[in-house]
């Protein structure tokens, strides 16, 4: 993954949204970067889903417990609302059924952080005005034939999701890749939108 | 099975060992089994390898597979060869002997020092043959908690083993939660499958339809060997994998430069388990093999009700690690077991490590295991000396 499209100053920012000594799941924690980072600076107690064999010997080596599993599976063994936080930073539009995946999270979590990369940002849509071409950024490196993106959504989409699904938007941020919170027409400028989610079940 | 192919470790090795035995369940004493028949003595040979702490708080217990014994690591005297788990177990190695004390046992039902069919049955000053008692995992589980009440050691810190191990360390976990800070099951199971019984019962059939098996009574005879020597080569197969076969054998002949056209052996694979199958007659007794593939066979954690509530009282922290090309227990079956796990709030991380070994494979691939083992048990000494986590359930 293009290190520029998930800075530390992500991860801080979901830091920022956790309380200490909680219950964290993290889907697709890859090499358990954040989980280790939360583990240190907010004492949470932290379990982390990942389908790579290569990253579960990174998080094993930074003593997280982690399952070997997919997104889109590994949510069904869990009791309701068994954490306190699940998180979906930089996976959700890799899996499957995003809104099934959501759902499970609102259920075994009692609040759920999102993150995910803004396909309408001002630079992608003036590739395709522009060039006629789906845009490849440096957020979003890949080709149409080699990317992992299954979902391709905007941050106004998003906000439409949970719309419908009568979810809770507690919190959203919106960030740049510099590094910067967006506060002016996040779904032009942003290129990542950072989402505190509920729901009563 | 097969360690022949254990790569080379560079890390030094426990050295000189040797076996130990522990003799209890006397008369009057006779532990009593799954079966509810009772036996007794009972001894169990065992090896240790480390240091026992003060608070005899750094133990743990290596469990093995069907054919093999409690010399686990090391060399015994005068052998060239070292242990089955020796890159796992050493100074430095994933079981690290200078942070652990390590005990590893032979089974209950075994022939390779601990009381089995071929042990003398003090009542009658002969070989028990089929007159010893039916042995389940449980009962090997309950020999080993005697040997661990002997030694002083209340709690284990961790209890490992692959295939017929794991199966063990799991009944810790479920009948002894608090004798186990954590278990590591690899390449195992939480119930035999009809295709894994079938296997055995495959090589059960070959051992008792060899005339010279005389139902069992065959001690001071001509041993069954032509029979236990099919039961292995049926083994052997179920250990290796399409593509390890492949890889190591493919269709290369062997002491000719074309097919013979005649029922001589043509191929290498073919000498192979011929060879691997007379050196374990030699080493094995064929009833302990009935015996112990029958209690892998009976084993089934969920035979009174469902899996998830066998965990109830658990406490343990898990690793469960499979491969993805073991077809004898898929990992599919270690997955079901970490779903009920998870299920039960307990603490567990999984690996289905890419391998291409097969079954065999916990014996082989020593790199990717030690990274798994040695960090999750770097983790849990951790969280130990910084006092019981706060949430100790998740």
């Amino acid at each position: 993954m293009d290190p520029a499209l998930t800075p530390r100053f992500d991860h801080q920012i979901i830091a920022g949204l956790i309380e200490p000594n909680s219950r964290v799941l993290d889907l697709g924690c890859g090499n358990g970067e954040l989980l280790a980072l939360l583990t240190k600076e907010k004492s949470i107690k932290g379990t982390g889903i990942e389908i790579n064999e290569k990253a579960i010997y990174h998080c094993m080596e930074k003593g997280l417990t982690v399952s070997h599993a997919d997104i889109d599976s590994g949510l069904v063994d869990y009791s309701n609302k068994r954490f306190d936080y699940v998180i979906l930073n930089e996976s959700l539009q890799e899996v499957l059924n995003p809104d099934k995946v959501i759902i499970e999270a609102l259920r075994v979590g009692k609040e759920v952080i999102v993150g995910i990369p803004n396909f309408c940002h001002i630079r992608a849509r003036w590739q395709i005005f522009l060039q006629g071409r789906v845009p490849v950024t440096k957020e979003l490196p890949y080709q149409w034939y080699n990317t992992p993106n299954l979902r391709f959504l905007s941050l106004k989409d998003f906000h439409h999701f949970c719309q419908i699904k009568g979810i809770t938007i507690e919190k959203k941020i919106a960030l740049s890749n510099h590094h910067r919170i967006i506060h002016f027409k996040p779904n032009l400028f942003a290129h990542t939108g950072i989402y505190l989610l509920s729901k009563n079940v | 099975m097969n360690t022949s192919s254990s790569p080379s470790v560079d890390l030094p090795s426990v050295g000189t060992v040797e076996a130990q035995y522990f003799t209890c369940c006397e008369p009057a004493n006779e532990l009593v089994l799954k079966s509810g028949l009772k036996l007794g003595p009972i001894t169990l040979a065992y090896e240790t390898y480390g240091q026992l702490n003060e608070d005899k708080s750094n133990a743990i217990l290596i469990c093995h597979t069907l054919t093999s014994d409690a010399h686990a690591a090391g060399f015994h005297p005068g052998d060239k060869k070292p242990g089955w788990w020796e890159g796992m177990i050493g100074p430095g190695k994933a079981f690290d002997t200078n942070k652990y004390f390590v005990l590893s046992s032979n089974v209950l039902g075994s022939c390779k020092g601990s009381t089995g069919p071929a042990s003398i049955n003090p009542s009658t000053n002969k070989p028990y043959g089929l007159s010893l008692p039916f042995i389940t995992i449980e009962d090997m589980v309950a020999a080993q908690k005697k040997l661990a009440d002997h030694l002083g050691i209340r709690k284990f810190f961790s209890i490992a083993g692959g295939s017929m191990g794991g199966l063990q360390a799991l009944i810790w976990a479920v009948h002894y939660p608090e004798a186990i800070h954590s278990a590591i099951l690899i390449a195992t199971n939480y119930r035999h499958t009809a295709q894994q019984i079938a296997l055995h019962e495959v090589g059960r059939q070959a051992i008792m339809s060899d005339s010279d098996w005389q139902n069992g009574d065959y001690y001071g005879k001509t041993i069954p060997a032509k029979g236990l020597a099919l039961a292995r080569m049926i083994g052997h197969i179920t250990y290796m994998s399409d593509k390890s076969m492949d890889e190591k054998f493919g269709r290369k002949l062997i002491g000719k430069e074309k097919l013979g056209y005649d029922f001589s052996h043509d191929f290498e694979v073919e000498n192979y388990l011929k060879y691997r199958a007379s050196n374990f007659v030699q080493r094995f007794d064929a009833n302990s093999y009935l015996y112990i593939s029958k209690a892998l066979d009976y084993f089934d954690l969920a035979e009174d009700g469902e899996l998830t509530d066998k965990f109830k009282k658990t406490l343990a922290h898990f690793l469960v690690i499979s491969f993805t090309s073991d077809w004898l227990y898929p990992s599919y079956q270690s997955k079901e077991l970490v779903r009920a796990l998870k299920a039960n709030d307990l603490d567990v991380s999984d690996c289905e490590i890419n391998s291409t070994y097969g079954h065999d494979a916990f014996l082989v691939e020593i790199e990717s295991q030690s990274k798994l083992v040695k960090h999750f048990l770097n983790r849990l000494q951790k969280e130990k000396s910084h006092g019981p986590s706060p949430n100790p359930s998740i």
